[in-house]
């Protein structure tokens, strides 16, 4: 196999030939209109095609499915070199982790042949079906139903928060196959073509205005079981790996993105440019915030690498990948929470030309529990890292051991 | 901490650990060694020179040497180990003054090294100027006269002043920053006891009147010892990381099993989601620190383009976290965690004086924003 440090010379020599500079939609995937998402979405598919013939997608996927067959080292060493290059921001997460990861581990050959080198060629994104309009953290809860006739199933039920679903390719689904077990007992998961009759795809219009989050509507959508992924009602075992790759999420071994430190790309929303704006660049106070929110980033990229390095080493459980999930999510909240408090009062109110530099500090702080949100909340981080990591005794439950037919789903009437 | 040490390594880390704990466990520094003046006793301290106490961060052309090539990652360990056990015993400023020392041609310096090297005399650092201080706010002014230098001005809080054989005294000459060797029974200079926080070190104010030096005492050169001290300053954000890091790591553990064998309501503790929340909470600020302070000891030993922000962020995020979960578990112990008959109170101790030395979170964060700032302007 390749050293590390061969593949990241090859990879650097790579990148700066065939990867133009950063743009500032990579980094937070906002575009302004429906227009404009779409014209970023052909360029990430062209640009994840543009890894794939390059022979830089798939580093830590098998051979056969069209990837390197390398290790997430080689991965990590290729992520830091691509600091300041473009790269397919729409295929880190959801597709590559969970999407991806679940269906390398859990899909048929099959379908492993078929979608893996689509998806790494950038001819298919991922969504992941999993929160559902009643559940909530309760993912296993879910009511989306599929019912067997002959060599298909009917799907019927609702998704929800599946991210950019309406121009994306493909979803994973959870759905209840049993409903006279267990909660845990009777889902099973398939693989869903989000665009074909009988799924109607609702937009979500956040209270920024984006609406880049959807809601799905399906009614008698039929799926041959081909598309079945793993045994019928044993579809938590899938979910259970599917909460962990989510939890990891841009942390995976099998997404490219940038990562690291360098600091390199100064933008217009960096701590130091918006108390630059504020003329506060000599205030203490603000110095301090400014540092606050450096110390921050390099807390959570120590932390993720240490993570990732005791997944690796098999010191730490997959449940220790909460830690880093509530880690980042309140580091980004208190990162957020600086930004507004370093913008001051030009937070409030802005012009047009100003979109771009002062008008996210007051729209990202509205939006600012999003990251202890989305993802899995940060409460349920905390359940897990006290119950699976620490040993803490369970929460009770009102669903274990009953049939889910019987589960409560609401106050009782009378 | 690591997740994976070499051999060797781990080696060094358990002969300290075990020495710790045979010296002195908590039960001595509570009782025998509260009211010592020095805080130990005269041959523990060259006992712990021999493991290595002081010789990780000297080149081995100076009779010092690492274990793994990297003294800073080497040092994290054992500083680790004497948070763990809130172990008396002035390993950062000893470390300081001797990483200062390595590399000094000076007869007088070499002397010095060689005896802190042994174990058989103490070095304490008098940071009387600091890079987050201006000119103006320095404690410390270094003058030239003839031949000489002259010191003046006060530092404290120094730990082991009392002990100390020899200081290295960091000053002012003009906004640029100098650093001298003094014996601490010179001329001119006064040293008087401080009460603490805690009760395993000994802290003491050193003042320095019309103290004269020869030019031959001067470590580095006059007025260019900026970058000499930025270094010291990031090897102790290291250590002084590191061992929060162990104490952090000893108050944790301790308040987990409180919180397994302590029943209230007929339930024990850490079956409430209220408080299985909040050790969430902790596990992440000590998992954190662990990782910060670890990348830390990494990057100031590899003396990478980032050691100084990481050593910085590692001194202010743990600076800052490490008294707050002490807090918490002081709060989870409820009114037996303020006593004195406890354990918790030595790592409290040990964490919130930490906080405080060569650079609070706060001047560490303003270090931080300034390699920011001129980063960006840079760009």
């Amino acid at each position: 196999m390749e050293s590390v440090e061969d593949f990241r010379l090859r990879a650097r020599a790579w990148i700066k030939a065939n990867l133009g500079p950063v743009q500032p939609w990579d980094l937070d995937q906002d575009c302004e209109n429906d227009e404009e998402e779409l014209v970023a979405v052909a360029r990430d598919r062209r640009l994840q095609r543009t890894l794939f013939d390059g022979g830089f997608a798939g580093i830590c996927f098998p051979k056969d499915y069209g990837g390197l067959g390398l290790t997430p080292a080689h991965q990590r060493a290729f992520n830091e070199e691509l600091v300041g290059h473009e790269f397919p921001s729409r295929f880190t997460v959801p597709t590559f982790s969970p999407c991806v990861a679940v269906l390398l581990e859990f899909g048929t050959p099959d379908q492993k042949a078929k979608h893996i080198p689509a998806i790494l060629k950038g001819e298919e994104v991922w969504v992941q079906m999993l929160s559902e309009p009643g559940g909530g953290s309760d993912v296993a809860g879910a009511t989306t139903s599929a019912v067997r006739d002959g060599n298909e199933w009917i799907l019927n039920g609702s998704k929800v928060w599946t991210s950019r679903a309406w121009w994306a390719d493909w979803g994973l689904c959870l759905a209840r196959t049993n409903w006279d077990v267990p909660k845990h007992q009777g889902l099973t998961v398939f693989l869903l073509k989000l665009h074909q009759p009988g799924v109607e795809i609702h937009r979500i219009e956040r209270l920024t205005g984006e609406s880049e989050a959807c809601q799905e509507f399906m009614t008698d959508v039929r799926v041959p079981d081909s598309l079945r992924m793993g045994e019928i009602d044993a579809g938590w075992t899938i979910g259970q790996r599917w909460m962990y790759h989510e939890r990891i999420g841009h942390n995976s071994p099998y997404v490219t993105r940038p990562i690291g430190l360098t600091g390199k790309a100064s933008d217009l929303t960096s701590p130091v440019a918006i108390a630059k704006r504020a003329g506060r660049l000599d205030d203490p106070a603000a110095q301090e915030l400014i540092g606050e929110a450096r110390a921050l980033s390099i807390v959570s990229h120590a932390l993720l690498r240490r993570l990732a390095e005791g997944a690796a080493s098999g010191q730490g459980n997959v449940d220790t990948s909460a830690i880093g999930r509530l880690f980042s999510g309140l580091a980004r909240v208190r990162q957020n929470t600086i930004a507004f408090e370093l913008a001051g009062a030009d937070a409030a109110a802005w012009t047009e030309e100003e979109e771009e530099e002062t008008g996210s500090q007051g729209m990202d702080f509205l939006m600012r529990q999003v990251s202890c949100i989305g993802g899995g909340t940060t409460e349920i981080a905390r359940n897990v890292i006290a119950e699976r990591v620490l040993g803490m005794p369970r929460e009770p439950s009102g669903d274990k051991g009953v049939p889910f037919r019987d589960v409560p789903r609401g106050p009782k009437r009378g | 901490m690591w997740h994976s040490l070499s051999s060797d390594q781990e080696m060094l880390r358990d002969m300290t650990a075990r020495f710790l704990g045979d010296r002195v466990p908590l039960a001595r520094l509570r009782k025998d060694l509260r009211h010592d003046p020095a805080g130990f006793e005269p041959d523990y301290w060259a006992a712990g020179a021999e493991l290595g106490w002081t010789s990780l961060l000297v080149g081995e052309e100076d009779g010092g040497g690492s274990v793994s090539g990297r003294g800073a990652v080497d040092l994290a360990l054992i500083a680790f180990e004497f948070g763990r056990h809130a172990a008396p015993g002035p390993l950062v400023d000893c470390n300081v003054v001797a990483s200062a020392l390595t590399g000094q041609a000076g007869e007088t310096q070499r002397h010095v090294l060689g005896e802190l090297l042994a174990g058989s005399a103490i070095g304490a650092s008098c940071l009387g100027a600091a890079p987050w201080q201006g000119a103006g706010e320095a404690s410390v002014a270094i003058r030239r006269d003839g031949e000489d230098v002259l010191i003046d001005g006060s530092m404290r809080p120094v730990e082991s002043a009392g002990q100390a054989a020899w200081l290295l005294v960091t000053g002012f000459s003009d906004g640029r920053m100098t650093q001298v060797l003094v014996p601490a029974n010179a001329s001119g200079v006064s040293i008087k006891a401080l009460k603490s926080m805690d009760v395993t070190r000994r802290f003491g104010s050193i003042s320095f009147e019309n103290v004269r030096a020869p030019a031959s005492a001067l470590v580095g050169e006059f007025g260019r010892a900026g970058e000499a001290v930025a270094r010291q300053i990031q090897a102790a954000a290291v250590m002084l990381s590191a061992e929060a890091v162990g104490a952090m790591d000893a108050a944790f553990d301790m308040t987990v099993d409180w919180a397994f064998n302590r029943y209230t309501f007929g339930r024990a503790l850490a079956s409430y989601q209220a408080l299985k929340h909040r050790f969430a909470d902790m596990k992440s600020w000590l998992e954190a620190s662990h990782a910060v302070s670890d990348a830390a000891a990494e990057a100031v030993a590899d003396r990478t383009a980032l050691a100084a922000e990481t050593a910085s962020a590692a001194k202010a995020y743990i600076g800052e976290q490490g008294p707050e979960l002490a807090q918490e578990c002081v709060q989870l112990h409820g009114g037996i965690g303020v006593t004195y008959e406890h354990d918790l109170h030595f790592f409290l101790r040990r964490v919130s004086l930490n906080r405080l030395l060569y650079g609070t979170p706060a001047e560490h964060r303003r270090m931080l924003a300034a390699l920011q700032i001129e980063r960006e302007k840079a760009a």
